[in-house]
């Protein structure tokens, strides 16, 4: 069954009709041709489609399209102002955040979702004193960061990275 | 997957109507559990009805104390919350040991608890399975059992529930407010998932077209002295193996009351009421604890892969006590 709906991609207003059962990702993706989030394991288990939706990080492959009409989403590709990089993306350039670069996105959607909770004070299971100021250890971002997937590996370097670009 | 149709809830009464009055029809929530199981082919609903935008998402102080959750509030939201957080922190902790932030910022607190099992066998529709397709048999049973029960199963079925959170709001004597057709209901949360039995397909005891609007969490002061330990495979994003949520009255190095709950061991939440029994009025020793654990875990009953979560179970619940009990007073 199909539905007409409307979403701000990037900054850019797309309308389009979907079958109900189209999820998010793949609208994104099949239908709209913004290839940024990508599609890894489509079970909300590796993070790669992850992007910000309505401000924040979220999986798009368990979203049906149909249910997010009128939503606001930002890709790893519209974070940029122009030519201008995201810090994040700055840093997991200058840090080798990635080897493939299949998983970036997602890791850079979800850094930059994550480094807003962080902002507003939002404890983690790592997180010793719940009411207490966030410090953003080490532990902190590896845990923050635990529904990004890298398969090749390149963990060490997306901490330094997340770590540069919050600093 | 089949198609269905969409329908996004201006109310909670229509939205209770049109799913009751519709046997292939369901509540969305964030989809976060359904969705995969309509790829996997587990659930074929013919009608969603969307019930994120109803106004049930927030978390309010109750007039007499405690707290009353709306179920749209989402598990990120209620982890940060500060009236979480500080009242409840058994709550926010299992809250952050499930999924991942990303997950967190979709799933809501009605769908958490309504999330079905990970056994590795409901989730492949190619074997047989008592929760999926009733009547065709266990597989887990003489399969790979490290993940199951080991409490409270039954020769049909010996999956648990995954939920961190309901198993904090176990302990805390959660209640749910439930809207049917014919009005509202109260659901005690440990009477609210059922032990497998002969039907494991059903979950809980929520009829077809009911519909979870909050969850109320009474007023509990000692709470503040509270704890969620989640035993996993990996140091994030995995499912219990065993997990403990507690909260501890103390007087004068006496376990005054006490909440204790357990997950990752049965097909629901585990209210540890045998080991509270042996706890009130116990001294607050580890040697009380392992006392009570053990009384706990008596009726244990291990698989052939998971006897491991016996003495993971109690040396976690010391482990939890034990740490509470050092905590300065709060």
């Amino acid at each position: 069954m199909d539905a007409r709906i409307t979403l701000q991609v990037d900054g850019v207003e797309r309308s389009l009709t979907v079958d109900t059962r189209t999820t998010l990702l793949d609208a994104l993706r099949d239908r709209l041709g913004v290839m940024s989030p990508k599609k890894g394991c489509d079970h909300g288990q590796c993070g790669a489609c992850t992007v910000l939706l309505d401000g924040r990080r979220a999986t798009t492959c368990l979203a049906f399209a149909v249910a997010y009409d009128g939503a606001t989403i930002t890709t790893a590709a519209g974070l940029a102002n122009g030519h201008a990089l995201h810090p994040v993306q700055e840093a997991f350039l200058h840090q080798d955040g990635f080897q493939c670069g299949y998983c970036t996105p997602g890791q850079i959607c979800s850094a930059v979702g994550m480094l807003d909770e962080v902002k507003a004070g939002h404890p983690s299971h790592v997180t010793r004193d719940l009411t207490a100021a966030v410090e953003l250890t080490d532990d902190e971002i590896r845990e923050r960061m635990s529904g990004n997937l890298c398969r090749c590996g390149a963990y060490v370097n997306i901490v330094a990275a997340i770590r540069e670009a919050a600093s | 997957m089949n198609p269905f149709a969409y329908e996004r809830a201006a109310d909670a009464a229509g939205a209770v109507a049109r799913v009751a009055g519709h046997p292939g029809a369901a509540f969305l929530g964030a989809g976060t559990n359904l969705v995969d199981h309509m790829k996997l082919g587990i659930a074929h609903p013919e009608l969603l009805v969307d019930v994120t935008r109803l106004p049930f998402d927030r978390v309010e102080e109750r007039q007499g104390g405690g707290v009353r959750i709306g179920a749209a509030v989402r598990n990120s939201d209620l982890a940060a919350h500060p009236l979480i957080r500080s009242r409840y922190p058994l709550l926010a902790q299992a809250l952050l040991a499930g999924a991942s932030g990303q997950l967190r910022n979709l799933a809501t607190t009605g769908g958490n608890l309504l999330q079905r099992t990970r056994c590795v066998y409901f989730q492949d529709v190619t074997t047989p399975c008592n929760k999926r397709a009733p009547g065709t048999g266990c597989s887990a049973i003489d399969g790979y059992t490290r993940d199951h029960a080991i409490l409270g199963a039954s020769e049909h079925c010996v999956a648990v529930h995954p939920s961190d959170m309901a198993v904090a709001m176990a302990a805390l004597d959660a209640v749910l407010v439930v809207l049917g057709k014919a009005g509202e209901r109260r659901i005690p949360l440990v009477d609210f998932h059922r032990l497998p039995g002969d039907a494991p397909d059903r979950d809980t005891v929520l009829e077809h077209g009911e519909l979870i609007t909050a969850v109320e969490l009474p007023d509990l002061p000692f709470a503040t002295r509270s704890a969620y330990r989640k035993v996993r495979d990996r140091a994030s994003y995995a499912f219990a193996l065993v997990s403990v949520a507690a909260a501890l009255d103390l007087r004068d190095g006496t376990v005054r009351d006490v909440r204790l709950a357990l997950g990752g061991v049965a097909h629901k939440p585990w209210r540890a009421v045998r080991a509270e029994a042996a706890l009130r009025g116990a001294p607050a020793t580890p040697e009380s604890f392992r006392r009570a654990a053990d009384a706990e875990l008596a009726d244990a009953k291990p698989l052939r892969d998971n006897a491991f979560k016996v003495p993971m179970a109690r040396n976690t619940i010391v482990a939890v006590l034990r740490d509470l009990a050092m905590e300065k007073g709060r």
